[in-house]
This record gives C-alpha cells, sequence and structure tokens, in this order.
C-alpha cells in the first residue's frame, strides 16, 4: 500500500530585496497511516516552512513553490501542491488538519470554544447549530475536558494553555483527518502538561489511525513519540531514518552533534556538554557546498575540498537510512562510536 | 565573610490584585512567594525550578530587590539588604547581576555593544584600568565574541550572541552573584550548549555564584550543584542536585522528572510516566493545606487541611511532604 502523503523534491523559497531566501530545499519523504513522522531541526532550518506548503498555507503571491506534495485519498491521489486553491481549501481541515504552537493566538476570542470546533464540524457535515455543539461537546471529552458539557459554552481565556491546546486538537481531529501536522504542539506548555498532550496525541493516533507529522526541536520529545525522523538543517534535510537508527546509529555529523550537545536529566555525571562550534548560515545566498561544513569536526576527513564545491546529495548509506555526507558510512560509523562523550573544547 | 553569598529567610512577595477604574480596591492577593528559605554559596550554583507560574522568576527578582520583598529577610554577602533603599542598595547592585532570558528584549536596540556592556561603569563611576573601551574590549574576547565589534548594534548578532552581550554587561563589574533567568531557553539546542559551557567556565575562573533560574530540567541539571523545586510560591523540595534527581522524595519532584523526556528511544519506550491530571492552580486563590494536593496522586485528608513544614529530612536535604517517597 501506498504511503498516506509522498512530497518529492518540495522547494519552498521568499523572493526579498536581498535575494531569494532558500527557506526549505528538496524535501522528500512520505508518512503512512497510523505512523509518527518527527521533522526535527534549529529555528530556520525550514522544518516548519515546508509543512505550511503541504497545507496550502502559504502566500502564493510571496512564495515560490515547486515540488510535489501527493495526497493518497480514497478517490484518487490529488497533489497539493499543483491543485487548484479550492481543492487544496476543501482538503483543509478534513483530510489534513494542523495544530500549531501557540495555543493562545490560535483561537479566537471573541467566539465560544463550541462555536469554533462546531465551525469546522459543519464545513464538513450536515448539521444545524445545535448538532454541531453536540459534536464539540463529545470531541471534548475525547480529549480529555472535564465536564465538557459547561465547558463548551466557554470562551478561550477561561482556558489554561493545556485545556486549549486539547481545543485545538479536538478542532483539528473533528473531521477525522487521515493526516495530522502538530507544529511544535507542546513547546509553550510545562513539561508535567506536555506529557499529558504527547499521551493524547498517541491516544488520537491511534482512535483515527492518522498519519501524524510531529515537528520539534526537542529530541527527548523525538524519542518519545517518532516512529521515523527526518532531521534538517539550513533548509534540507540531512538525515532520514527510523528513530532507533538516527538516536543509535546516525550517518550524519550535524545529528551526533546535536544529541551530544544536549544535558539529560538521567546522566549525572557533570561531563563538560558538547558543542557544535558556529551557528546555522543565512539562507539567502547559501555557498556551494555543503552547507554544515564551516562547523562540521568531521570535514578534515573528507579528501580534497569537496565539502566546499559539491553539496553532498541525500543518499541511503544503511538500510533505508538516507544522509547529506561525503563520508562513507563506514567512515561515518567510525567517527561516531570513537567520538565519546567529553567534548573536544 | 560569611560562608554564603545569598541567604534568604522565609520570603514572601505577594502582589496585589486590583478592581482598577476610580477606586481601584484591592481585590486579592497574588502570593507569588510564600515562604522561601535558601542559600547559595561562594562560587556555587543552585537551580530554582517549577512551572510556569511558580514564582521562581518573582524570587529571582526580589533577590535583587527589584521588588521589594512582602515579609522576611535578604542576607547579601553577611549584610542584610531587606530594608534597604535604593539609594543605599546602589553601591551593592555592583557585586549582584542579572542576566535574561530574552536576548531580543533585554538589549538596547539604539545602543551599540560598547556603550551597552560600558553602561555599569558609568553607573557606579568606575574607571576600569587601561581605560573603558579596553575594558569591554576584554570582556567581549571573554565571552567569546569579537572585541572589534564593539562599535556594532544589537540586530547584527544572533541570538546566542546577544545573550553573550548580556553575559559580558553581568560580569563588567566583576559581581559576586549573578542572577540567571532563563538565560539559554530562548536559544536553539546547538547554541544552548555553547552558553552553558560559557557559564561554567566564567564560574570557575571567577569564583561566581549563580541562582540559576529554569523551568528546563535537563539543562539545571547539568549546570546546578544543589536544585530547589517550587510549586505556587513555595519550596517542596531542596537537594544537591545528585541526590535530587536520583532520589527524588517528594511526589511533586517525582512526577516532574518523569515528565521531563529524555532523548534515547529505548529509555523512553520502557519508560513509565507519572501524569499528573489538570493544571497549576491559580495563585490567587491556592488550594488549602499542601498546596499540590490537587494534583498529588497521594493525596490523604491530612494534604488538603495541613500544610506540611519543610524540613530537613537528611544532611542538606529538606522536603515538604507529608507522605514522601521512599529513601
Amino acid at each position: 500500500m501506498k504511503p498516506f502523503l509522498e512530497v518529492k523534491n518540495l522547494n519552498v523559497s521568499f523572493p526579498t530585496e536581498d535575494g531569494n531566501v532558500n527557506a526549505s530545499q528538496d524535501i522528500s519523504f512520505d508518512v503512512a497511516l497510523g505512523e509518527t513522522l518527527a521533522i526535527v531541526g534549529e529555528s530556520g532550518s525550514g522544518k516548519s516552512v515546508s509543512n505550511l506548503a503541504i497545507m496550502g498555507l502559504h502566500n502564493p503571491a510571496r512564495t515560490i513553490i515547486s515540488g510535489q506534495a501527493i495526497l493518497n485519498l480514497e478517490t484518487g491521489p490529488v497533489d497539493v501542491i499543483t491543485a487548484p486553491a479550492e481543492t487544496v481549501r476543501r482538503l483543509r481541515g478534513k483530510a489534513m488538519a494542523m495544530i500549531f504552537q501557540d495555543p493562545m493566538s490560535s483561537l479566537h476570542p471573541y467566539y465560544s470554544i463550541g462555536d469554533q470546533i462546531s465551525e469546522a464540524w459543519r464545513l464538513y457535515n450536515e448539521g444545524n447549530k445545535k448538532d454541531g455543539l453536540k459534536k464539540a461537546t463529545e470531541m471534548l471529552d475525547l480529549v480529555g475536558i472535564p465536564d465538557a458539557a459547561r465547558r463548551v459554552n466557554e470562551y478561550p481565556h477561561q482556558f489554561s494553555g493545556g485545556m486549549r491546546q486539547r481545543v485545538m486538537i479536538a478542532m483539528a481531529l473533528v473531521n477525522n483527518p487521515q493526516l495530522l501536522i502538530a507544529d511544535e504542539p507542546t513547546t509553550a506548555l510545562d513539561v508535567t502538561v506536555q506529557s499529558q498532550i504527547l499521551q493524547l496525541l498517541r491516544d488520537m493516533q491511534k482512535e483515527f489511525n492518522m498519519a501524524v507529522i510531529l515537528i520539534t526541536h526537542d529530541l527527548g520529545v523525538v524519542a518519545e513519540v517518532a516512529d521515523r525522523v527526518n532531521v534538517m538543517y539550513a533548509g534540507k534535510i540531512v538525515e532520514q531514518a527510523k528513530v532507533d537508527e538516527i538516536y543509535y546509529r546516525s550517518l550524519q555529523p550535524y545529528t551526533m552533534g546535536l544529541l551530544q550537545s544536549i544535558p539529560r536529566v538521567d546522566q549525572i555525571d557533570g561531563h563538560r556538554l558538547k558543542t557544535i562550534p558556529g551557528q546555522p548560515p543565512s539562507l539567502i545566498g547559501l555557498p556551494a557546498g555543503c552547507s554544515f561544513r564551516a562547523r562540521c569536526e568531521f570535514a578534515s576527513h573528507v579528501a580534497g575540498d569537496l565539502c566546499a564545491t559539491v553539496a553532498p546529495a541525500l543518499e541511503e548509506k544503511a538500510s533505508k537510512h538516507l544522509t547529506r555526507c561525503h563520508l562513507t558510512s563506514a567512515q561515518l560509523a567510525d567517527l561516531n562510536t570513537s567520538d565519546v562523550r567529553g567534548g573536544n573544547n | 565573610m560569611s560562608e554564603n553569598v545569598l541567604s534568604l529567610e522565609n520570603l514572601t512577595k505577594h502582589f496585589e490584585t486590583t478592581t482598577g477604574g476610580v477606586f481601584n480596591k484591592v481585590k486579592g492577593v497574588v502570593k507569588a512567594v510564600d515562604g522561601v528559605t535558601l542559600d547559595v554559596a561562594r562560587g556555587e550554583t543552585v537551580g530554582l525550578v517549577g512551572e510556569s507560574g511558580c514564582g521562581k522568576t518573582t524570587v529571582g527578582r526580589t533577590v535583587l530587590k527589584l521588588y521589594e520583598p512582602t515579609s522576611g529577610k535578604i542576607i547579601f554577602d553577611g549584610q542584610d539588604i531587606t530594608k534597604l533603599s535604593r539609594h543605599e542598595m546602589k553601591p551593592l547592585r555592583s557585586q549582584m547581576q542579572m542576566i535574561f532570558q530574552d536576548p531580543f528584549a533585554s538589549l538596547n536596540p539604539r545602543h551599540t555593544v560598547g556603550t551597552i556592556v560600558s553602561a555599569s561603569y558609568d553607573i557606579h563611576g568606575i574607571k576600569p584600568e587601561g581605560g573603558t573601551k579596553k575594558a569591554v574590549q576584554e570582556l567581549l574576547e571573554r565571552v567569546g565574541l569579537n572585541p572589534e565589534h564593539i562599535n556594532r548594534f544589537p540586530h547584527e548578532f544572533s541570538g546566542g550572541q546577544r545573550q553573550r552581550i548580556g553575559i559580558a554587561r553581568a560580569l563588567a563589574l566583576k559581581p559576586k552573584l549573578i542572577v540567571a533567568d532563563e538565560p539559554v531557553s530562548a536559544l536553539d539546542v546547538s547554541i544552548q550548549a555553547q552558553v552553558v559551557n560559557l557559564l561554567d567556565d566564567l564560574q570557575q575562573e571567577l569564583g561566581l555564584a549563580y541562582l540559576f533560574v529554569a523551568h528546563d530540567l535537563s539543562v539545571v541539571q547539568h549546570i546546578s550543584d544543589r536544585v530547589v523545586v517550587m510549586y505556587l510560591g513555595k519550596v517542596m523540595e531542596m537537594a544537591d542536585t545528585a541526590e535530587l534527581f536520583l532520589k527524588p522524595r517528594h511526589p511533586y519532584t517525582k512526577a516532574l522528572l518523569s515528565a521531563v523526556p529524555i532523548p534515547d528511544p529505548e529509555i523512553e519506550r520502557k519508560r513509565e510516566r507519572i501524569i499528573l491530571r489538570g493544571d497549576l492552580p491559580s495563585p490567587v486563590n491556592p488550594p488549602a493545606g499542601c498546596v499540590f494536593n490537587t494534583r498529588c496522586w497521594k493525596v490523604q485528608d491530612i494534604c488538603r487541611t495541613t500544610v506540611p513544614a519543610l524540613v530537613e529530612i537528611s544532611p542538606k536535604h529538606t522536603l515538604a511532604c507529608h507522605f514522601p517517597e521512599p529513601a
């Protein structure tokens, strides 16, 4: 069976006076129903931009998008990049839905919670306002909001951050979408509430058999929920593999550096954190070669000036494990194990 | 010279909420900090953790007397500063500095880096040896910035670099204590480690003490010698870092730690979480008895009526709970 979403060579750029900002380049991945794909990267790595393109949420007047993002619907495949805006609008909120980072600004302060959920439901279902509110109450109950029948008539300011995120999830799920894109859904929440929301997302995924794309910068959250992972850097996917491959057998210097630079609550040994020197490059006029080379500690292992002149392609260097690096898989595996915690600076 | 650079004794900070309008009556009291006792020794890092609204930032700000404490005592370097006026505080301010969370909002966009970092010299009328410019350039170099960038403006720097400017500013007067309020939470993962290491190095070189306020328990664990866990304005548990993280005794500490994701998929699959029900109660109307009783899975009748005292259960490990976890 084909995966539900297939993204092929997706490019998103924003023209500016200083030149094109190449926010996402050459993005290819797929997600199956029931599967969770995590997209991890730092600010400006292009993780949100590529997913907003899939949802058709960029302003076409100010964005250049190319490539494909195919939804394999029961009625047949639809490429949401080239499909007319009206077709994409009819898929949005039905076949695919999105939840955002900030539950404070994603809800309308003037409408009751029930009105906002029922609006989403009535868009695709026959029923009057009363039916809509009944459906909204059901959904609130499902996402674990106590006393749903009363709270459905309340307004966003009467809800806490965690409760608002539950409302956002209820709203996204009201039309049984097959694809849910969650963009940093727990970043604004406290850890105890974060674990409630991640648990809820997992339960809902099982209940509705959804494909879930989770965008996050938190490698702990990724380890907790992901089946597969895309690591992004400077607008490109630099590594793509199953979650265990990424954490235990990474073939990408950037991923290795990231994993070693984060402190862990279960390692109380006072070791010095390893750092990745420097900072991510500007996305305007990226120089030739590998975007990570200036920060890469392994660049010296590559013969000649290959890293500076040729941008590495995303290649399969182990079974279902793709990476962008000029080093061979044997070299990478070797560097990853020899490079023990403790840091080099 | 006392051993502690900072001691708080039963510190409270209450904010009044008002009705607004012409009469502006007092409606209620938010007990943001409600009886906090803690010490910070010279050269030590004390981590202050808790969820949003637990009062950790208010503690940090009250310590520096950016807020006037409601009651209790603040003893800085052996001197009681609780009642000192603004004027009397001024000479002491050079010894206590702050690093802020948001490196975008905490630097004046119209001032150059040189002006920002040297402001404290001007305020305190200090003429550093070799001139202000040289002193600033040395500071910039010390925090890992290019000293030639002294005439640049904040917008020309990235988030991590700006946080370094904030650190240089805090170091200018050679303080004894730095209150760092979420100093790395606005930074990207790869930049966080750079700043954490810088704070570590500076502490070793200069013998600084940090009161490190943060919600990220992984970072706090890494940087702190001791950790204080707060909930709704009160201290729940306080212990040496290793002891607190390996053997938490307070149910809240235990739940908090179990909620922190660990970047290791195998561990995550096996892990059992304590999922707390509900949200933090409002600090305007905190629960009677133990403030944590509404979310605690071990709650009994006594928890709803009697506030547990903060007691030392073993050397340097204090706890406020009627039913602590077994040691």
